[in-house]
C-alpha cells in the first residue's frame, strides 16, 4: 500500500494505492490520523484501492468518527463497485459521504 | 493502565506464547494476541494448528505440552498449557484476518477405522475445527466445488465483534402479536426474477424488506443459517443429472458461525464481513419492525454415523458430544446418523452459550428448535421428566426475552405436541393444528369439534398447563411438506426429483388436488384452488395463537408436488417473483388478512377464552354458531363452523375492539347462515368472502362495506366469510 498526500483548494487529498487490510490499515491510519485536525476537509481517493478488509473498514470508520467529532469533513471518492458493495452489505456505507469522482468530491467540499 | 499479562512467557519456533485462559472457550482476541481454548475430557494430547488463510498446509503447529523456550532468555523449558480438561494458550502477534486455526488431538484407542464402532474416535492425522469457531471458511462461496483432497475442510476463523448496532435491540414483540414468515435464505432471492444485486444472500433479504413490510409480517424465521456443508452427501441424480445437495442445511458444521455461503461478502474469506453482513440485515429488519428468528438444529451434527467424516466434535471428544450405544455405535434419534448428547453438562453448556451468543451478539429475537424432543432425552435416549437443557434455556437470563419454539417431536418416535416441557416459556409448532385444518379444508366430515379447538389456540392441548394460546404456533404449511399451492393441487407427493424413488417425504399430507393432479388448464379447478388457498389463509389469520406462513405461499409458489425439497438448489425451490404479478389477487388477499389480524386485538388473545361474559357486554368472549345463529352443529357429518368474538373481551377485556364473526363452509354447496345479532349501535360489515370474485373477496381493514342483510349470509360452497361488527 502507498499513500500520497497533497492539498488542493484547502482540501487535503489522500491518494491510497493497494489493499487496505489488517496488515496495512495501521500504517494508513498512522499517516492519515494527523491530518484530521479540527475543521479539516479531507478527501480519500480510493480509486486505486482494490480491496478493503473488515480491518480496513474499521479504520475508515474510526477516522470518520474522529473527523466528525472535530467538526471536520471526510469524504471518500473513487470507490470501486466491489468495495461499495462490501461497504453496503456490511453496513458501513451509510456512515460515509461518498462521491463518484475526485472532481465531484472537491466540488462538494468547497 | 496497561495489563501486565500481555507479554509472552514462552516461545515455540519463533511464535510468542503464554499460558492461556480457560474461559471463554474458542478463540478470543486479547491485547496483543489471540487466546485459544478448547475442551476435551479424554484427549491426552493437543496441538494448535495455524494456517495462512486458504493455504494447503499449516503455517505452524504448536503443542499445548512439550519443550518451549523461555521468552526472556531463550533457555529451554518444559511447559503445559492446560487447566483441567481445557487446553488453553495465548499466541501473540497474529494477524487475526489472515489466520485460520484448528487442532489435532490424540487419546485412547485412536484411529478407529471408518465404519467400526468406538467410544473414542481420536485421529491425530486429522485437523479439527473449533466447536466454538465464530467464523468458518472452506465453503464460503455457495456451491463452489470443494477440493476433496484438502487436509482441512471447515476452517475455524477469527471474528472482530465490534459491530455498531446504533442502539438496536431485539424488538420483544409480544408472541401473540407475531406473524411469522418462514424462509430459506437462498430460496427467497436466488431466482433471477428477484431482481437483487447479490441473489441468495443475507444482503439480498435486506433489499426485500419493503416487500416484507407490504405483506405485513413482523417476524422472519430463517431456515438453518449456522455453517453447514451444502456438499454433505451431495450426489448426481441418475436420471436428471442434477446435482442434489444438502440445500436446506439441517445439519450443522459449526453452531457459532453464520453460513458464509449465504453472505454476499463470503467470497472475501473475511469472517468479520460475513458477521457484519448478517448483523446489518438484522439491524435493518429491526428498524422496520421485523423480528428475526433462527431455526436451530441441535439434535445432530454434520459428522453423520461411524462412516461420516471427522470434522470436529468426534475427533475432540466423541463420547462427550454424542449419544452412543454400549458398543460404540451412534444412536440415531434424529434420523440423520448421530444424536448430539444434549443433556451431557458439557454439551448442554455449549448449546446454552451458543444461543446466548446469538441473542447477545446478533440480536436474534427467538429460536425454533428442530426436532426438539431430542433435547429432552437423557444420554441413553430415555425421555427425561425434567430435562435440564430445556429448563436451563427457559430460565436463562440472556435468553430471558427470546422466543423459544419447539418442534415437539423427533425421528425416534417421541411426540410431545401439547406435552413438551414448557417451564412457562416454550411454544410448539402445533402439528395437530396443521393436520386438523388441512382435513377440514379439504372437506373431511366431523371436524367441527377439532376445529373449534384449533381456532381458539388449542386449549385442549395447552390450557391444562396454563400455557395460553401463544404456546401454539399455528401453521398449515412449512418447509417440510407441500407448499400451500401444492396442498390444493396434489393428492400425493411427487418426489422423484429427489432420486429416492419417491420413498422420501411424508405420506400423511391431508391434501386434495381439487379434481386434477398437478397443473391444470381447467378454469374451474384453478378457481377452486385459488379459493382453497384463500380459505386456508383466512383460517390461519383468524386463529388464536401465533400464525406462521411459508414464504411464497402468498404467491401460490409451487414445488411441483415435491413435499421434501431438501436437496434442490434449483427453480424447484427458488421463489419465482414473477408470481407477484400473475397471482396479485392472492397476494392482495393475504396482505389484507394479515392487516386485519394486526388491526384486531380480539384475534390475538394472550389467554384462552372462558366461554362466558366477564365484562358485562352481554356476549361471551367467544360464541359458537351454525347455519342457525347460537346453534352450533358438532355432529359427525358436519363440514362447517361459525363463531363470533366479542370485541369488548379483546386481550382479556383490556382493550376494546370490533366484533368479529367467521363462517367457514367446507361443504361443497352453499349454506345460508343466520347471523348473531349485534348490540344496537353496531352493524355487520364484510371483510372477507372467499366465495366472491376478486377484488370483492377481501377489503382493506377499515374499508369493509356494510352488509345489506344483517340477519343472514349465504356462504358459498368451500368458502369462508369474515364479518366485522362495528
Amino acid at each position: 500500500m502507498e499513500i500520497m498526500i497533497k492539498t488542493i483548494d484547502q482540501v487535503t487529498v489522500v491518494d491510497i494505492t493497494g489493499d487496505i487490510d489488517g496488515k496495512t490499515a495501521p500504517e494508513a491510519q498512522a499517516h492519515i490520523l494527523p491530518l484530521l485536525e479540527p475543521g479539516c476537509k479531507v478527501m480519500l481517493d480510493m480509486s486505486r484501492v482494490d480491496y478493503m478488509s473488515s480491518a480496513g473498514l474499521r479504520m475508515m470508520l474510526s477516522m470518520h468518527r474522529q473527523t466528525a467529532g472535530n467538526q471536520g469533513q471526510l469524504i471518500l471518492v473513487g470507490l470501486s463497485e466491489e468495495i461499495q458493495d462490501t461497504m453496503s452489505a456490511t453496513g458501513f456505507l451509510n456512515f460515509f459521504t461518498i462521491q463518484d469522482t475526485a472532481e465531484a468530491g472537491l466540488a462538494s467540499l468547497k | 493502565m496497561e495489563r501486565i499479562d500481555i507479554y509472552p512467557t514462552h516461545i515455540y519456533e519463533g511464535y510468542k506464547l503464554r499460558p492461556g485462559r480457560a474461559y471463554p472457550f474458542g478463540a478470543t482476541l486479547v491485547p496483543g494476541g489471540v487466546n485459544f481454548s478448547i475442551f476435551s475430557r479424554h484427549a491426552s494430547y493437543c496441538v494448535l494448528v495455524l494456517f495462512e488463510k486458504g493455504s494447503a498446509s499449516p503455517l505452524i503447529e504448536i503443542p499445548f505440552r512439550g519443550m518451549f523456550q523461555k521468552a526472556e532468555s531463550n533457555e529451554p523449558v518444559w511447559g503445559e498449557f492446560r487447566i483441567g480438561n481445557v487446553f488453553c494458550m495465548t499466541v501473540f502477534d497474529l494477524d487475526y484476518e489472515s489466520i485460520e486455526y484448528g487442532f489435532r488431538m490424540d487419546g485412547p484407542y485412536s484411529k478407529v477405522e471408518r465404519g467400526q464402532p468406538g467410544q473414542h474416535r481420536f485421529d491425530p492425522s486429522k485437523i479439527l475445527m473449533d466447536p466454538y469457531a465464530k467464523a468458518i471458511g472452506g465453503r464460503e462461496v455457495w456451491g463452489h466445488p470443494p477440493d476433496w483432497n484438502d487436509c482441512y475442510h471447515h476452517r475455524s476463523r477469527l471474528v472482530y465483534d465490534d459491530f455498531d448496532w446504533e442502539g438496536d435491540r431485539p424488538l420483544e414483540i409480544p408472541l401473540e402479536d407475531l406473524v411469522i414468515y418462514e424462509m430459506h435464505v437462498r430460496s427467497f432471492t436466488r431466482h433471477p426474477s428477484a431482481g437483487v444485486k447479490h441473489p441468495g444472500t443475507f444482503a439480498a433479504i435486506r433489499e426485500k424488506i419493503p416487500y416484507l413490510k407490504e405483506l405485513g409480517v413482523n417476524c422472519i424465521e430463517l431456515m438453518p443459517i449456522y455453517e453447514f456443508d451444502e456438499f454433505e452427501n451431495s450426489r448426481i441424480h441418475p436420471d436428471t443429472g442434477e446435482l442434489l445437495m444438502n440445500y436446506w442445511g439441517y445439519s450443522t458444521v459449526g453452531f457459532f458461525a453464520p453460513k458464509a455461503g449465504y453472505a454476499a461478502t463470503g467470497k472475501s474469506k473475511d469472517g468479520t464481513q460475513v458477521a457484519d453482513e448478517l448483523k446489518t440485515l438484522i439491524k435493518e429488519l429491526h428498524k422496520n419492525g421485523i423480528e428475526v428468528m433462527l431455526d436451530v438444529v441441535f439434535n445432530h451434527t454434520a459428522e453423520g454415523n461411524e462412516y461420516g467424516p471427522i470434522i470436529s466434535f468426534r475427533g475432540i471428544d466423541n463420547v462427550t458430544y454424542y449419544m452412543l450405544t454400549p458398543e460404540g455405535y451412534y444412536y440415531n434419534f434424529s434420523g440423520t446418523g448421530n444424536t448430539l448428547n444434549c443433556n451431557n453438562p458439557i454439551v448442554r453448556n455449549m448449546v446454552l452459550e451458543c444461543l446466548r451468543y446469538w441473542a447477545a451478539e446478533y440480536h436474534i429475537d427467538g429460536f425454533r428448535f428442530d426436532l426438539a424432543a431430542i433435547l429432552g432425552r437423557d444420554p441413553w435416549g430415555a425421555p427425561l421428566p425434567n430435562p435440564p437443557l430445556l429448563e436451563a434455556l427457559a430460565f436463562d437470563p440472556i435468553l430471558g426475552k427470546c422466543k423459544l419454539i419447539a418442534e415437539a417431536w423427533d425421528a425416534g418416535g417421541l411426540y410431545q405436541v401439547g406435552s413438551f416441557p414448557a417451564y412457562g416459556r416454550w411454544a410448539e409448532w402445533n402439528g395437530k393444528y396443521r393436520d386438523d385444518v388441512r382435513k377440514f379444508l379439504k372437506g373431511d366430515m366431523g371436524l367441527a369439534g377439532a376445529m373449534s379447538q384449533r381456532l381458539q389456540g388449542s386449549p385442549d392441548l395447552y390450557a391444562w398447563g396454563n400455557r395460553g394460546p401463544t404456546a401454539s404456533i399455528n401453521f398449515i404449511t412449512c418447509h417440510d411438506g407441500f407448499t400451500l399451492y401444492d396442498l390444493v393441487a396434489y393428492n400425493g407427493k411427487h418426489n422423484e426429483a429427489n432420486g429416492e424413488n419417491n420413498n422420501d417425504g411424508g405420506n400423511d399430507n391431508h391434501s386434495w388436488n381439487c379434481g386434477w393432479e398437478g397443473p391444470s388448464t381447467d378454469p374451474a379447478v384453478n378457481e377452486l384452488r385459488c379459493r382453497q388457498m384463500k380459505n386456508a389463509i383466512a383460517m390461519l389469520m383468524v386463529s388464536q395463537g401465533v400464525p406462521m406462513i411459508l414464504a411464497g405461499d402468498e404467491l401460490a409458489n409451487t414445488q411441483d408436488g415435491n413435499n421434501n425439497a431438501y436437496c434442490h438448489d434449483s427453480e424447484l425451490s427458488w421463489l419465482n417473483w414473477t408470481q407477484l404479478e400473475s397471482n396479485a389477487d392472492l397476494f392482495r388477499f393475504v396482505k389484507n388478512c394479515i392487516a386485519f389480524r394486526m388491526a384486531h386485538p380480539v384475534l390475538r388473545s394472550k389467554t384462552h377464552f372462558t366461554n362466558r361474559d366477564y365484562v358485562g357486554s352481554g356476549y361471551a368472549d367467544i360464541t359458537w354458531h351454525g347455519t342457525q345463529a347460537w346453534n352450533a352443529d358438532w355432529s359427525g357429518t358436519n363440514r362447517s363452523v361459525a363463531f363470533m368474538l366479542c370485541g369488548k373481551h379483546a386481550k382479556g377485556g383490556t382493550v376494546v375492539d370490533n366484533y368479529v364473526y367467521v363462517a367457514m363452509n367446507m361443504y361443497w354447496d352453499t349454506l345460508p347462515f343466520t347471523l348473531p345479532g349485534l348490540p344496537d349501535e353496531l352493524k355487520w360489515h364484510v371483510f372477507v368472502n372467499t366465495g366472491a370474485p376478486s377484488p370483492q373477496d377481501s377489503w382493506q381493514p377499515g374499508s369493509e362495506p356494510l352488509l345489506d342483510d344483517q340477519s343472514r349470509f349465504v356462504v358459498g360452497g368451500r368458502s369462508v366469510v369474515i364479518l366485522v361488527g362495528k
